[in-house]
């Protein structure tokens, strides 16, 4: 600073010149500094000691310049990369040692954090920071009397009476899963505070309902391993690890090389902390089963699998979903930091990998991220671990599929849906030989359906030929029929058909691009088997027979071609099926031609549903409709329930925003209208066309008009969503019961294959369209699920209830 | 509204040299489309399958199979056009070179299906890379190949 130049004062330019390079120096440290903050712990030619150590004496140094910014970054380290906590922990422990009131400031920092994201319902990054406040309790940086305290408040928050159990569970959660880190630390010093708090839990537990349990196992039964409720589990962990006195052998602890340094250091004392107190906004997680598939028998040779009820199982397996969470947006770096794990000589990492991908895939009520995500990580492990992923993989299909018994359906489904995808990403070869005992078993029971299903859906993405070519010939009887449309007016004996001829003439007319009207007139004269004194004298089955039939059979070449033909004669849909009961003969006639083409019944029902041909409610009574039931059981049937029930909801979700968005502007416009008569700028910019409907699309005030007829339609589409969610449960209480009661006069064993699959896709839809149904579960409950029902299947709607409680 | 940045969802370098309008329009109209090319398929590939495969990622409005000028038949490459755009990164993100009737497939961002667009640009009215291409692939026969399979 001492070198003047001359003319300093004068020399404007200079002087910005320089402001500006001091600037740019500063960003410099800062993103240096940064880096080597974010990069500490990373493969290096020294020791991470040294690195620590270097690491920590060049943050003194510059502290008293950047005092905030490392702050700032230290704490996003340790939420953003909570695997690191002990290294970080340690970095920071070291710079308490040499500036105790820089320790201070990070603590209060910290704290901080810990609350914003408790009131922010930002439940693993609290997780993450009260983690890394219980760790700083090894690094002399927090006192231990004063962590306990915290952790007492946490558990007296489960304690509380009138909220709900999941926000109790969350709390005990969060203190369980501290508990690795700072539990021998606590034992040491503090042991009766940390028996206390531990009693406590105990009582928790044993007071706690777990009616959820049963619907979100993957599997029924407990054997070979037990599906254990997430709380039970860690619990059973933490049991273990205090007899084995704390002592866990999974977490790095950097530290413990610094003990002489960080001893000296003068603590600090966590101020008091209380949980926010429940407000109805806050969403806690839900409770899940922990998913096990592999014990230590089932790996080769090599390092052992931590048991079941070892702590080094539940820090492994969260340590793997992190990694997941970090990288699944890009699903190369994902497999290749899975299987870079940093403990992997310690343990058979392939097998971990597996299980832990498996239990995100079969996460009950529904995956974490898109069922593709899993299936597409999977082929990339097998490609960068050709040597071994793929056996480990088969093995893990093979046990799946000797306990599919008792899956539960909506994870059968999502089995099928993830062997057939990735069977078509490695040429479809597999050793069904191995499956043959499956044909000797009741075509209904899940295995022999595992086959059928998974084969369905490999036709889907592959063709006919080479599905049939695959398969083994004694599969021969679970090989799907060849996906083609079966038009009985141009079959053998089609000349005894009522409506032959006149099928046969609206070809004609149609190939010769007829408009819709000239169809009607086609159909005019077919006879009406119906009585005149029916409702709607308009619905006349053999004319939807015809029409539909024909015209679809003519557009049978492609998803394309039958889009077009039902766009085309779209009015003569209308004109022909007003009613439910018309609706649903469209339905019939549609599955009586094409019902060897499931996908393409998919896609038609969908496309009619969005042309508003058929209504959601007209769907759902024809899949339980008498016709049906021999479909009833297949997979299809329920991926179409479940479109119809989604389109539903987002039909109603959409209207719900526009709404939102709607009473916003209007809210914003009469503030403004005192300043400014002709709008704001921005609103006027927007002149591209973003909306979907016709109401308030425009950024102009809505009137309150509109915005009256926006909440009738809301209320409207509510209605119609509360009905078929009552159809849907109405029908399946109908045929459960109804089983029920005759295996009872008959004196038969209910628990038949159709049962369980029934019971199973009931606990589907409940989990599937949970959100949804959440909003009418009082309805439910008065109008359906009362106390004179079959326990078994009062039980389905009380584990749902219980999800949320 | 595009979510935020990762590798497999940026714009590869490949532009459509037969866009009308300007380089930066085409960037701006590519960062927001939820339009994908998909190409590398099979000529038997159908329409079904891409369906299967792509609605893994979420609800689309349509397919457009890309066919041969001349014949129209397909010649390799669709278009699908999704609702949203994040359906469409995921696509990019975890259909991109993965498996279609055992060829890999490519996805890339496409600025919007343009009439016209579903033709083979090629002299002999298939794509342009197939004419160039020095191998033989069974997937792609051309016209001359066809007694090949």
């Amino acid at each position: 600073m001492s070198r003047r130049r001359p003319h300093e004062e004068e020399d404007g330019y200079d002087r910005a010149y320089r402001k500006r390079r001091r600037v740019s120096e500063n960003q410099e440290i800062e993103d240096r500094l940064e880096s080597l903050i974010l990069r500490v712990g990373e493969k290096s030619t020294s020791s991470l000691e040294s690195n620590l150590e270097g690491l920590a004496s060049v943050l003194e140094a510059d502290l008293a310049s950047f005092r905030s910014k490392i702050l700032r970054i230290l704490t996003d380290c340790a939420i953003k990369m909570p695997e690191k906590c002990t290294i970080y922990t340690t970095l920071v422990g070291l710079l308490n040692a040499k500036n105790y009131n820089f320790g201070g400031e990070f603590v209060e920092y910290m704290v901080r954090n810990l609350k914003d994201s408790l009131k922010a319902c930002k439940w693993n990054a609290a997780r993450y920071s009260l983690r890394f406040l219980a760790d700083l309790v090894n690094c002399h940086v927090i006192s231990a009397g004063s962590l306990l305290q915290l952790l007492d408040n946490m558990v007296d928050a489960a304690k509380e009476d009138g909220v709900p159990q999941v926000r109790k569970d969350w709390y005990v959660f969060a203190v369980l899963s501290t508990l690795p880190w700072v539990g021998r630390e606590l034992y040491e010093k503090k042991e009766q505070s940390l028996e206390h708090l531990l009693v406590s839990i105990e009582v928790f537990l044993g007071k706690r309902s777990k009616k959820h349990h049963a619907a979100l196992r993957v599997w029924a039964l407990d054997t070979p391993h037990p599906q254990e409720e997430y709380l039970d589990c860690l619990w059973a962990q933490i049991r273990k690890l205090r007899q084995d006195n704390w002592a866990e052998k999974h977490i790095p602890r950097p530290y413990l090389a610094f003990d002489s340094i960080l001893c000296e250091a003068l603590q600090h004392n966590l101020p008091t902390i209380l949980p926010p107190p429940h407000h109805d906004s806050y969403q806690y997680p839900m409770p899940h089963v922990v998913f096990r598939m592999f014990d230590y028998t089932d790996c080769p040779e090599g390092p052992i699998l931590p048991g079941a009820h070892s702590i080094e199982r539940f820090l492994i397996e969260e340590h793997l979903h992190q990694i997941i969470e970090m990288h699944h947006l890009e699903r190369k770096d994902c497999a290749a930091h899975l299987l870079n794990f940093p403990y992997k000589s310690k343990i058979p990492l392939d097998y971990s990998i597996v299980e832990v991908i498996f239990a995100e895939l079969f996460h009950m009520p529904s995956p974490r991220y898109l069922e593709i995500v899993y299936g597409s990580i999977l082929i990339e492990l097998c490609k960068l671990q050709p040597s071994t992923m793929p056996q480990v993989l088969a093995q893990a299909t093979e046990i799946l599929f000797i306990r599919i018994d008792t899956m539960n359906t909506a994870c059968f489904d999502r089995f099928v849906n993830w062997f057939a995808y990735h069977l078509s990403n490695f040429q479809f070869r597999w050793s069904w030989e191995d499956w043959d005992s499956c044909l000797q078993l009741d075509p209904e029971h899940p295995r022999p359906k595992f086959v059928r299903e998974v084969l369905l859906k490999a036709l889907r993405l592959s063709y006919h030929q080479r599905i049939k070519e695959m398969m083994p010939e004694p599969f021969e009887s679970l090989i799907p029929a060849k996906p083609e449309p079966k038009f009985k007016y141009a079959a053998e004996g089609a000349g005894s058909l009522p409506g032959t001829t006149h099928a046969h003439k609206l070809v004609v007319s149609i190939r010769a691009k007829c408009k819709p009207e000239e169809v009607l007139h086609v159909l005019k004269d077919l006879p009406n088997s119906r009585h005149d004194d029916d409702a709607d004298s308009r619905f006349n089955p053999l004319k939807i027979d015809v029409f539909v039939q024909t015209l679809l059979n003519l557009g049978s070449k492609s998803f394309s071609h039958s889009f077009a033909a039902i766009s085309k004669f779209h009015y003569v849909f209308k004109e022909l099926a007003d009613s439910e009961e018309a609706q649903i003969c469209i339905l019939r006639n549609m599955f009586e031609l094409w019902n060897d083409h499931q996908q393409m019944m998919c896609v038609l029902i969908d496309k009619m549903l969005k042309t508003q041909i058929i209504e959601c409610s007209a769907v759902a009574n024809w899949i339980f409709s008498k016709e049906m039931s021999g479909e009833f059981t297949k997979l299809y049937l329920w991926e179409i329930l479940h479109l119809t029930i989604r389109k539903m909801s987002k039909h109603v979700s959409r209207l719900g925003r526009e709404l939102a968005e709607a009473r916003e502007r209007l809210r914003h416009a009469e503030s403004d209208s005192d300043e400014s008569e002709d709008g704001d700028g921005e609103g006027n910019n927007n002149s591209s066309k973003h909306g979907i409907s016709g109401v308030g699309d425009d950024h102009e005030k809505p009137s309150e008009d509109m915005v009256d007829r926006m909440e009738e339609r809301l209320e409207a589409a509510q209605a119609d969503q509360k009905n078929l969610f009552l159809i849907i449960f109405q029908r399946f209480i109908m045929i459960l019961s109804e089983h029920l009661v005759r295996c009872d006069t008959d004196g038969r064993d209910f628990n038949t294959h159709w049962y369980k699959w029934t019971i199973g896709r009931l606990q589907q839809v409940f989990l599937v369209h949970h959100e949804q149904v959440q909003k009418y579960s009082s309805t439910l409950e008065t109008l359906l699920f009362t106390q004179d029902l079959d326990p078994h299947i009062l039980e389905v709607f009380h584990q749902f209830t219980s999800l949320r409680a | 509204m595009p979510t935020f940045a990762s590798p497999s969802v940026e714009l590869s370098s490949y532009r459509d040299r037969r866009f009308k309008g300007s380089a930066g329009e085409l960037k701006r109209l590519l960062r927001t489309s939820s339009t994908l090319y998909v190409g590398n398929l099979s000529f038997y590939t159908t329409e079904e399958q891409i369906y299967e495969l792509f609605s893994k990622c979420g609800d689309f409005k349509s397919v457009i199979m890309g066919l041969d000028k001349i014949e129209k038949t397909p010649c390799g490459f669709c278009f699908v056009e999704y609702h949203s755009r994040s359906d469409a990164e995921n696509a990019m993100r975890y259909i991109n070179g993965t498996r279609l009737d055992d060829r890999i497939i490519r996805t890339d961002w496409d600025a919007g299906f343009v009439e016209g667009r579903q033709y083979g640009r090629g002299k002999t009215g298939g794509q342009v890379r197939d004419e160039y291409r020095t191998y033989f692939d069974e997937g792609r026969p051309r016209r001359n190949e066809i007694y090949q399979i």
